[in-house]
């Protein structure tokens, strides 16, 4: 491995006194698209929240870009570029779409700004249309393409997905599927993708691990990954699509 | 919604549901209109009185009041009713080319307002009262209406203001202008005091520790007597002068420099524009935060502190500097309150305070400027209204004291918010202004989102 830009090393983590991860080791490198697996509870969300360090490692170490993360606050793991678009989307409902994009911005030299928005508004057209509206009167799909975008404005280095097909029509979710392989092919955004939706996160990902009861149980290249039995079985629904 | 009275059948039910009204005003009103205890003043103590009558006038008011609600009001069948067209006032309130036009005719009206023939010692002391509240208003505006933290305890930073003005006045000498800023940073200080303790608080929780740190400021003011002076407090503060030009009939004074003829309503008139220069500069300065980022991330960590976080907003520092900036202006207003009284004492300082700060905040709508001064308006100058209401002495006896009506109203007027404006007089939240440079954008999009 030439350059991990994340690399996570025996994270466990508990809640309270129930473990919730156990020594856990991924890594994501530069211009990659990695994604998680696994079914609910199964410790995906709480990864994603140890590497922001909102919920921490107890035990292990996380490192991006060569810096050690786990023991810094949550902004400042933010301004060191990873961005992140977390559970439920959560976007600031009674903000305009334009504010909850300024949010988004706030680590970021105003100079950029215009074209950043710009930039976005090209990628999410809705957005555009939208701009002056508040954000929770926003359709699902919509508000997860605000997410994603405000994500975006934050000009990281690796964007955080968690669940961003949750509760959206398919169509929509491919939509978002697809902006993200756009991202990554035409800028080289690295993205970390946590899925339960395992047939669209696999094909989009070059990597992907599968986690079950806070243990990574299996990991390779999307397409191996898609086509073993264990995960075919466990979250494709038997059949190969 | 028919202008025609209902036949009988219809009227029954109506009847029926009025009735259910008046028995249960019946046993609320029981224990607090009909009985009351009074001292026999012999050794029996106290005996309990009954006030049959006023608790009859109290629940057929209810069942007429009710009735007309049946029959002239809007269904209340329990469904949630499709949302009405906003009302004239809603509309003309929320309209933000109105709010533009009202706040200026309300400066100035502002500004000549104790010249105007009818403003006396009283009416301008009235004045004076409400720029108060509603200067505290727009402080804990930035607290509760943009940060979303509800504080209960703002009267603390009030006190903070006025003691320091206070004991700095009268210890060292210090000027109005001089004690000014420094009043601001102390309560500001104590803003970051108590911020620190409730940083991972919210709502319910946060509520009650506010609440403790206003009586814990206030019981430390009554029992440090060596210092506060106890429950005497603090008197003969020295007064703000004009420049310099103390407010008094002696040759150096603002009178006589300016060849006026000595009137104690000058140094009245004086206060009035101080606390107004006082108001507009917070007015400002809080309208100008909000459109600032810090501004935005107040109103974005009263959404959503989780996603704060995650965009990178430090939410510490942001919630301190909510509760320090807010402090701070309840610091200048206690500053400008023990300047104007020349005494403080803990008894200003209680729980009502807060709760009336806070009310006009929430009865202006969280998170408008102009909803504050309407609610200011109403809750101060309601109450001073009731003062004046003393022809009702003719019908409920001469013990009547009209402006112990102060707390019915207080409720009154929350019952019929929570009816008609459950979110505030002024409730619409107008997005922050764009700034100049995104302007062309924006205005760009919008032309290409029509096209």
């Amino acid at each position: 491995m030439t350059q991990n830009l994340l690399a996570v090393r025996g994270v466990e983590t508990f809640y309270g006194r129930n473990q919730a991860l156990y020594g856990i080791d991924m890594d994501v490198n530069e211009g990659e698209i990695v994604t998680m697996i696994g079914a609910n509870g199964a410790g995906k969300s709480t990864l994603m929240m140890a590497i922001c360090g909102v919920n921490r490692a107890v035990r292990g170490s996380v490192t991006f870009a060569g810096k050690p993360i786990h023991e810094m606050p949550t902004h400042e793991i933010i301004r060191l570029g990873i961005s992140q678009s977390p559970e439920g989307r959560r976007i600031f409902p009674r903000m305009s779409v334009y504010e909850n994009l300024q949010m988004g911005a706030v680590t970021i030299d105003p100079k950029y700004f215009a074209d950043d928005l710009a930039r976005m508004y090209a990628l999410f057209p809705i957005l555009e249309k939208r701009h002056a509206q508040r954000a929770g009167t926003l359709s699902g799909g919509e508000q997860q393409m605000l997410a994603i975008g405000r994500a975006l404005m934050a000009r990281p280095r690796l964007l955080l997905l968690d669940e961003p097909s949750l509760g959206l029509a398919p169509l929509v979710a491919k939509t978002i599927f697809d902006t993200l392989r756009e991202l990554n092919q035409s800028q080289g955004l690295t993205v970390f993708l946590v899925e339960q939706n395992a047939y669209h996160a696999l094909r989009l990902a070059s990597r992907g691990y599968v986690m079950v009861n806070g243990r990574i149980t299996l990991s390779g290249t999307g397409s191996e990954l898609l086509n073993h039995p264990e995960v075919g079985a466990a979250y494709l629904g038997g059949s190969g699509h | 919604m028919s202008s025609q009275l209902p036949t009988l059948p219809a009227l029954l039910p109506m009847l029926k549901r009025s009735a259910i009204a008046t028995i249960i005003a019946f046993f609320l009103f029981l224990p607090t209109l009909g009985i009351k205890t009074a001292a026999s003043g012999g050794v029996d103590g106290l005996f309990l009185q009954y006030r049959w009558s006023g608790l009859a006038i109290a629940c057929g008011l209810i069942f007429v009041a009710r009735m007309a609600m049946e029959i002239f009001g809007k269904k209340q069948d329990g469904t949630s009713k499709p949302a009405a067209a906003p009302s004239a006032l809603v509309r003309f309130f929320g309209s933000a080319k109105i709010a533009k036009t009202v706040g200026p005719v309300l400066l100035v009206f502002a500004i000549v307002f104790p010249f105007l023939p009818f403003s006396d010692r009283y009416i301008l002391d009235l004045g004076i009262l409400i720029i108060t509240y509603v200067m505290l208003g727009w402080g804990l505006q930035i607290v509760v209406g943009l940060a979303g933290l509800l504080d209960l305890g703002y009267v603390a930073f009030y006190a903070v203001g006025a003691y320091s003005y206070a004991l700095l006045s009268i210890h060292f000498g210090f000027g109005f202008w001089m004690c000014l800023p420094l009043a601001g940073l102390l309560a500001a200080t104590w803003g970051v005091i108590l911020g620190f303790p409730v940083l991972r608080l919210r709502g319910d929780y946060l509520a009650i520790v506010t609440l403790a740190f206003g009586e814990i400021i206030r019981v430390v003011l009554l029992n440090w007597r060596g210092f506060t002076g106890g429950s005497n407090g603090l008197s003969s503060i020295p007064r703000p002068s004009f420049f310099g030009l103390p407010f008094n009939q002696e040759p150096g004074g603002f009178a006589a420099t300016f060849g006026l003829e000595y009137s104690s309503m000058q140094r009245i008139v004086f206060l009035y524009f101080l606390i107004l220069a006082l108001a507009i500069f917070t007015f400002f300065v809080t309208g100008r935060l909000r459109r600032l980022p810090i501004g935005r991330a107040w109103e974005a960590l009263r959404e959503d502190e989780i996603a704060c976080r995650s965009l990178g907003i430090n939410t510490v520092n942001t919630k301190l500097s909510a509760f320090a900036i807010g402090a701070m202006f309840g610091g200048f207003a206690g500053s400008f309150f023990a300047a104007k009284q020349a005494f403080v004492s803990p008894e200003s300082f209680n729980f009502m305070e807060s709760a009336t700060i806070l009310a006009i905040v929430v009865l202006g709508g969280m998170s408008s400027q102009l909803g504050v001064v309407f609610s200011a308006i109403a809750m101060v100058g309601g109450v001073e209204l009731l003062r004046q209401l003393q022809f009702l002495k003719v019908i409920f006896g001469p013990d009547f004291d009209p402006s112990q009506l102060r707390l019915l109203l207080f409720g009154l007027a929350m019952v019929l918010m929570m009816l008609w404006r459950p979110r505030g007089l002024v409730s619409t939240r107008t997005p922050t202004v764009f700034l100049k440079d995104e302007k062309t954008v924006s205005a760009a999009m919008i032309s290409q989102g029509r096209g």
